[in-house]
């Protein structure tokens, strides 16, 4: 599982990467996910629906990342636009 | 007498000066280090054309790697995508009742596909208050990507976040007119037409 951020100026970067099945990774994978959300960041899982579209899912907490999800990306939180910014 | 005066001022002031260079030496390393500090600070934040498009060409891929092929090429095609709503059509009608088109750096356009009339304007950014290069705006896919995976993972709630407008308040009504006739040539243009990305809203 890689955790990716998107950063002005710079596109994506790699914030944490390993395997959720061995412990030590996982615990690693946890302390950046939670690194992130701490920092007013919202994370996504893409993923396949049911019918085979694609989507995406907005999880709180790393239990709610499926096992499987190859990547969780952290983008920061929704704000209403001002109206001259361009929303 | 004034000899012996001169001579020691002369002393007191080679004292004083050897007494005071340690820290004058100290304060002016501070000061060009400071400058230093200061001088790359400011090329950090300095506006790098190559810096930009290459975080561009990496948004882009992840853009890519996230949303149908479909979807992929709507966007790479016309510079927008398109996000189906949740509610469906009245029966009979087929489809979804309203649509959303996704700018970059741009309020997201609710509109009716049957009709092509316009909603409203949901004006939201994605501001990342970090500004590691001086800007708090994300490259333009990226901005893509997070109001597609917003709008798919939570419409409500993305809505909810957004400020709600009457159209033609950011966006020129005539622009989005011609986009939805792009759209619909696009889709005329393609081999297999199937519904966009996120029926699963």
């Amino acid at each position: 599982m890689k955790l990716l951020r998107m950063k002005p100026g710079h596109g994506e970067i790699l914030l944490a990467e390993g395997d959720v099945q061995v412990p030590e990774q996982e615990r690693e994978l946890i302390e950046a996910f939670r690194r992130e959300l701490d920092e007013g960041m919202w994370a996504a899982v893409p993923l396949l629906a049911p019918g085979g579209r694609r989507q995406a899912e907005l999880v709180k907490r790393f239990e709610d990342v499926p096992r499987d999800a190859e990547r969780v990306i952290f983008f920061p939180r929704a704000a209403g636009g001002a109206p001259s910014t361009g929303g | 007498m004034d000899l012996g005066l001169g001579t020691a001022v002369v002393v007191l002031v080679v004292l004083l000066w050897e007494l005071a260079r340690p820290h004058a030496r100290r304060l002016g390393a501070r000061a060009a280090q400071a400058f230093s500090q200061r001088r790359v600070r400011a090329d950090a934040h300095r506006y790098d054309r190559g810096r930009e498009l290459r975080a561009e060409q990496r948004a882009r891929a992840l853009l890519r790697s996230c949303v149908e092929q479909e979807d992929w090429e709507m966007y790479r095609d016309l510079g927008l995508l398109r996000v189906w709503g949740s509610v469906p059509a009245g029966q009979g009608a087929g489809g979804a009742a309203y649509a959303y088109l996704i700018y970059p750096h741009k309020p997201i356009v609710a509109y009716v596909p049957a009709t092509g009339e316009l909603l409203s304007e949901y004006c939201v950014t994605f501001p990342d208050h970090s500004r590691p290069y001086g800007s708090s705006r994300l490259p333009d896919s990226d901005d893509v990507l997070a109001k597609w995976m917003a709008l798919t993972a939570d419409e409500r709630g993305l809505i909810g976040e957004a400020n709600m407008h009457l159209p033609g308040r950011q966006v020129d009504p005539a622009r989005v007119a011609a986009d939805l006739s792009r759209l619909a040539a696009w889709d005329r243009g393609r081999a297999s037409p199937t519904r966009g990305s996120v029926r699963a809203a």
